[in-house]
């Protein structure tokens, strides 16, 4: 899917600075030759089946199909890996791959704390080095994932600058990876940044369509009619759908926060209200201003307050190939408490705004066609900023 | 002759950067006026951008000065214009692509050459994606300005063959911001640029002392200097100018002797 520039359409490349050039083309040669490599795909699978705990369930949810009353729907249950994220399979991948290469300590940025959490559990199993960076605002509503982190012998530098949330944690990261490379690999956690980050990441998270798909195939004997995950960046939205780009029947839905509404600033929606543009080492589509200064958005979701999306979706939308609609906050709570509810499962915020999609859609589908969601996350983490969020008093 | 030849003619070149806009326009246009007046060759002014990657704490914090002061990418060419009008110093603008892209790649070209701008430097633009800004910079006669970093060993012929201007040579790994030391062996790096290309090359990122300056003026042609100068509008806002005047006098003096 992407051709040698690490383009998608007009999408991708690599704006960065020439400091890290030969950086990112080192990891390029080195991951177009270990992900051919026997020993390699050998060693990642027995990380994913023995210590991540993959494959992932396919649960069918039947409660929540009957009182929706609609298309049957299923849940990917990314919840349920180690370290309870979708994270952890993009991680592995990059650590493995950054220890055939050399490297000896992982930095990474980290938004609602997800994917800083695995890259610390990575780190502690191979005996890295690890800083992540985090915004200083993050660290306040995920403060238990920083002591996770910690825990795990991880070094978390809370980040002042700007919004204090999720892009200024990747700009620290990027800084800090321009001034120490030689024994540092800079484990991105999103189908973003400049090329190959987001083919790598993608590839790595490939595996929740992979088993979907076998999963569905002997559950059902067909394919998904939809297929429904959340967006930030789009790592788990991009391995959701990967493996069903070339099956045109499915519908391919990524659902963003909207915050307080697209008609408001308090929106983090990038297809939904931002242009196309350069950012982050990548052109995809950005939340900014008519200058072109990167907006500072909002989202109750501290894993989807970021102002971009991975050029693959970008280009996805362009082609019309997969469709990108907008949730808001207030949606994203009530689907948060009724999955709880309903099914037993209390779901990542962030994998929230996908339910809540699907809880629009289920309804008006037959009763004989499917949704998979993708449950990227568990939402044990968001519990005190929901409560906070329904007028509760509860902090961690 | 270019004005960015012209810079570099008998002489080592000194290289002020200044964020536009911060405090205010007004500081930025008398602060290059003393810049130019006290000897600056040559002058890059920073158009703010919300997210600058490539800047270390001190620049970063007057990117956003300047843009809480409301100034805009259109502002800024008022600016220009204005100070064309006295000062003949190159001027070359230093932003992040997304400003131009957004504002319209021909659309921003077209207009660095009616006010008088020399040359661009993206530091978020690296030799593989120049074409994305390249063909509407000669179109309109804006030199795109190449950067070669510490690590760029084996792509540094590659660039220097194709650079237009001067190149800018980053004295050390990561962001921008004052050092004790530079220990970067800039010597080869040098010398490579040299067999590549007969443009003239600069030094930037972690100078600020008449030493630093002085010791990679004479490894190379010229020496850049932004945050020890955005330091001096840190510290005494719009009384910044006549510092700066002196501290570029006295820097210009230290590469007389280079």
């Amino acid at each position: 899917m992407t051709n040698p520039n690490g383009r998608f359409g007009s999408h991708g490349g690599q704006y960065i600075p020439e400091t890290l050039m030969n950086a990112v083309i080192e990891l390029e040669k080195a991951y177009n030759h270990y992900k051919n490599d026997p020993v390699f795909n050998e060693e990642l699978t027995e990380l994913f089946n023995e210590y991540a705990g993959r494959p992932s369930r396919l649960y069918y949810a039947e409660k929540m199909s009957r009182d929706l009353g609609g298309a049957k729907i299923y849940l990917k249950r990314e919840d349920l890996n180690h370290t309870g994220s979708h994270k952890i399979n993009n991680v592995l991948g990059q650590a493995l791959l950054a220890r055939k290469i050399g490297k000896t300590r992982l930095i990474a940025e980290t938004g609602a704390g997800q994917h800083g959490v695995a890259t610390a559990t990575a780190a502690a199993l191979m005996g890295m080095e690890c800083v992540v960076f985090m915004g200083e605002e993050d660290t306040v509503r995920q403060a238990l994932n920083v002591y996770r982190m910690r825990l795990l012998g991880a070094e978390v530098v809370p980040v002042k600058t700007g919004t204090a949330t999720l892009k200024d944690a990747v700009s620290e990261a990027m800084r800090e990876w321009t001034s120490r490379i030689a024994d540092t690999h800079y484990c991105l956690g999103s189908v973003m940044g400049p090329h190959p980050f987001p083919t790598i990441v993608r590839d790595f998270q490939s595996v929740i369509s992979k088993e979907i798909k076998e999963q569905l195939s002997s559950k059902e004997g067909k394919l998904p009619d939809a297929v429904i995950a959340c967006v930030g960046g789009g790592s788990n939205a991009m391995g959701s759908f990967y493996h069903f780009m070339e099956d045109k029947n499915v519908r391919l839905i990524g659902c963003e926060a909207a915050g307080r509404g697209i008609d408001t600033f308090e929106t983090a929606a990038t297809i939904n209200t931002g242009k196309e543009g350069i950012f982050h080492g990548m052109k995809s589509y950005f939340c900014q201003d008519e200058y072109g200064q990167i907006a500072p958005v909002y989202s109750i979701s501290a894993g989807l307050d970021y102002p971009g999306i991975g050029p693959e979706h970008a280009y996805l939308h362009d082609i019309g190939r997969a469709e990108y609609v907008p949730v808001t906050d207030d949606e994203a709570v009530c689907a948060f408490e009724y999955l709880s509810r309903t099914e037993g499962i209390i779901p990542a915020i962030e994998s929230a705004h996908a339910v809540a999609h699907a809880m629009k859609l289920a309804p008006n589908m037959q009763k004989d066609q499917i949704i998979v969601i993708t449950i990227s996350g568990r939402g044990d983490k968001d519990c005190a900023a929901i409560a906070r969020y329904r007028g509760e008093n509860l902090y961690e | 002759m270019s004005r960015i030849k012209s810079a570099f003619e008998n002489r080592k070149a000194f290289i002020a950067f200044i964020t536009c806009g911060d405090p205010d326009l007004e500081t930025t246009a008398a602060a290059v006026r003393a810049a130019a007046e006290n000897g600056a060759d040559l002058i890059e002014l920073g158009i703010p951008f919300s997210d600058p990657t490539a800047e270390g704490p001190v620049i970063q914090d007057a990117n956003i000065r300047a843009l809480s002061g409301g100034v805009t990418t259109d502002k800024i060419f008022d600016l220009v214009r204005e100070l064309r009008q006295d000062v003949q110093t190159p001027f070359v603008f230093m932003t992040y692509a997304n400003l131009i892209f957004s504002y319209g790649t021909e659309r921003f070209l077209s207009a660095c050459q009616d006010i008088g701008i020399d040359g661009l430097i993206l530091p978020d633009l690296p030799f593989e994606e120049k074409d994305e800004f390249l063909p509407a910079c000669r179109k309109y006669d804006v030199d795109l300005i190449s950067l070669i970093a510490p690590t760029s060993a084996d792509r540094i012929a590659m660039i220097a063959r194709e650079a237009d201007g001067f190149l800018y040579i980053v004295s050390s790994l990561g962001v921008t911001g004052m050092r004790n030391e530079i220990k970067t062996d800039l010597s080869s790096i040098v010398s490579v640029i040299r067999q590549n290309t007969s443009l003239p090359c600069a030094i930037g990122f972690g100078i600020s002392t008449p030493e630093q300056g002085r010791a990679m003026a004479a490894v190379s042609d010229g020496a850049i200097v932004g945050s020890a100068i955005i330091k001096l509008l840190e510290k005494y806002g719009k009384d910044a100018p006549a510092h700066i005047g002196k501290y570029v006098r006295t820097m210009k003096e230290a590469l007389r002797t280079a």
